[in-house]
């Protein structure tokens, strides 16, 4: 186990961890500690290497080069002791449709080795944790999305690892019950170390206790997502809501200004230095219908897009 | 033994796999007795008498048993259960084995079916009951662990259909209903060196009462493949743990 310079122990560190899939270079060397019960957030677009990423720490796919270390154990060398002490909710809903809730639980702790009491105990705390104690015995194929998953992360925690790896948790599902995985994921907060990889910014800021940004198989950034928000606090961003926004417009303002961010109802322009008088006087006579302006506070998406000039959900 | 939960689960999802158990029993129930109607229309001596049928039938049930335990193993893959089923620290033979073992008690089924129909239907056994049994039971084995090597190469579509090209190869070239002898050439030289009409000889011979030295040929053949075939299957789940 190694030690950070203010004695933090360190779950996992990575050492120029790289995979490459013939020409295509998915993680691209990369280094992170990440600190014993931190949440730690791997924050990128889709295809920019976190589940690549995660399944090189989890032991499924191996390094092309470097190599990693999960509480001290190494991937390379010693991939059984690594599976020992961690486990994993992967992106997809990797549960058994024709069982029910109590016996996907069962499974994961029988062959992680808990023993049958053990494994009932558990169980029964986790699907109460995650709201699913009253349909335990129901067939999971008859669950919904936001269901499955609440179990695929229960299935996780039945083991309870040192390290829980979360690949995109809430991929995919409507807002409330994302919300509701985030509190459970909270819960979770400080009990044990967790790398959670999403692309959903208000996830990685809502929970995360430190971010790393990926992009194209790199770390471009790293730190709390206050750190990261204030890393471009020199950058303004003024929220233009306005209608017939042609895109040879949009064009021209992003040869005047670093980052132009189209939304659903105007545009986002952030600069440095931004004047009001000149903005609006570039779009008026170019037809455009300007309901209101503001200026907000710079987000994780606007970190991203400073970082790599690409929107996050692009 | 941390396999045996996973075997448990593999088990408990074909029991609850209404379409799975239904073809799983009715096909060979069913293809029996047509062919046994056929036989009996037919009239005189042919492949269609119960003592033919019985053992050829049978094997062309495994040949669909080795085809739905290639897509439940796919399936795994896909929805990624085998992913966070391979997180967990069991090696690639505690895999081969949990995947493989639940289907052992449907190719007992599989053939008791056959037995039992074959007895309604006329068939007479002067031979060895046991030995037939005991080399149809290795055939079965034989049949899910190259259902675990397509499961592992393959996604459900392919599995799927490599699946029925193996059922029908078993079918035109396994003896079941032909004689492959007397067809000759290439086509005898690939049904001859493919285990499935080693094993339909060695069955029908024991039932009519040849002893194990004279069907051991025909039997270490079969045994030959199945240990081949688990052999590939073990270094297959090895490559596919860490790609």
């Amino acid at each position: 186990m190694s030690y950070g310079t203010n004695g933090n122990r360190f779950a996992i560190q990575t050492f120029s961890l790289s995979r490459k899939f013939g020409d295509l270079v998915a993680v691209d060397g990369i280094d992170l500690s990440i600190k014993e019960g931190e949440l730690f957030s791997l924050l990128g677009p889709n295809g920019a290497g976190k589940t690549t990423a995660i399944k090189m720490l989890c032991c499924l796919l191996r390094p092309s080069s470097g190599t990693a270390t999960v509480m001290g154990r190494d991937i390379h060398e010693d991939p059984m002791a690594v599976k020992q002490i961690i486990d994993v909710s992967p992106q997809e809903t990797a549960i058994a449709e024709y069982l029910n809730a109590w016996e996907n639980l069962s499974l994961i702790g029988g062959i992680r080795g808990l023993a049958k009491e053990e494994v009932k105990k558990r169980s029964e705390e986790l699907l109460e944790m995650v709201g699913l104690a009253k349909r335990a015995k129901e067939q999971v194929r008859k669950f919904s999305g936001g269901m499955k998953r609440r179990l695929s992360i229960a299935m996780a925690l039945v083991s309870d690892p040192q390290v829980l790896f979360l690949d995109e948790p809430t991929l995919g599902l409507d807002p409330q019950s994302r919300r509701g995985i985030w509190e459970h994921i909270a819960e979770l907060k400080g009990k044990k170390t967790i790398v959670l990889t999403t692309h959903y910014l208000e996830e990685a800021d809502a929970l995360a206790d430190r971010i790393a940004i990926i992009d194209e198989g790199k770390i471009v950034a790293l730190g709390t997502p206050q750190e990261l928000k204030d890393s471009i606090s020199d950058m303004q961003v003024m929220v233009v809501k306005a209608k017939n926004l042609p895109p040879d417009v949009i064009e021209g303002l992003k040869e005047i200004y670093p980052e132009v961010k189209t939304t659903d109802d105007g545009i986002e322009i952030g600069a440095k230095e931004l004047s009001f008088y000149e903005i609006v006087d570039y779009l008026r006579p170019r037809g455009v219908a300007i309901q209101s302006t503001s200026l907000k506070q710079p987000t994780l998406d606007d970190v991203f897009l400073h970082l790599t000039g690409k929107e996050l959900r692009e | 033994m941390k396999f045996a939960e996973l075997a448990i689960r593999n088990f408990k999802e074909m029991l609850r796999d209404p379409m799975h158990m239904g073809l799983e029993i009715g096909i060979p129930a069913g293809f029996l007795a047509i062919f046994w109607a056929l036989g009996r229309s037919m009239g005189g001596e042919s492949f269609f008498t119960t003592t033919m049928l019985v053992p050829g039938i049978a094997v062309f049930g495994f040949a669909f048993l080795l085809m739905f335990s290639a897509m439940t193993l796919s399936r795994d893959r896909e929805s990624a259960l085998l992913s966070r089923l391979l997180t967990a620290p069991l090696k690639p033979r505690d895999f081969i084995l949990s995947y493989s073992l639940p289907y052992i008690p449907m190719v007992v089924l599989q053939i008791a079916v056959c037995f039992g129909i074959g007895a309604l239907l006329g068939l007479e056994m002067p031979g060895n009951a046991g030995l037939a049994f005991l080399v149809l039971l290795v055939m079965g084995i034989c049949s899910v662990e190259l259902g675990m090597i397509l499961g592992l190469l393959f996604n459900v579509n392919q599995a799927s259909a490599v699946g029925s090209v193996i059922i029908t190869l078993v079918a035109l070239l396994g003896g079941i209903w032909i004689d492959i002898e007397a067809i000759g050439g290439v086509f005898y030289g690939i049904g001859n060196a493919l285990p499935f009409a080693h094993a339909i000889d060695a069955a029908r011979y024991a039932m009519i009462g040849a002893g194990f030295s004279s069907i051991a040929t025909d039997f270490y053949w079969v045994l030959g493949y199945t240990v081949v075939f688990f052999a590939l299957g073990t270094f297959l789940f090895r490559w596919r743990m860490v790609e």
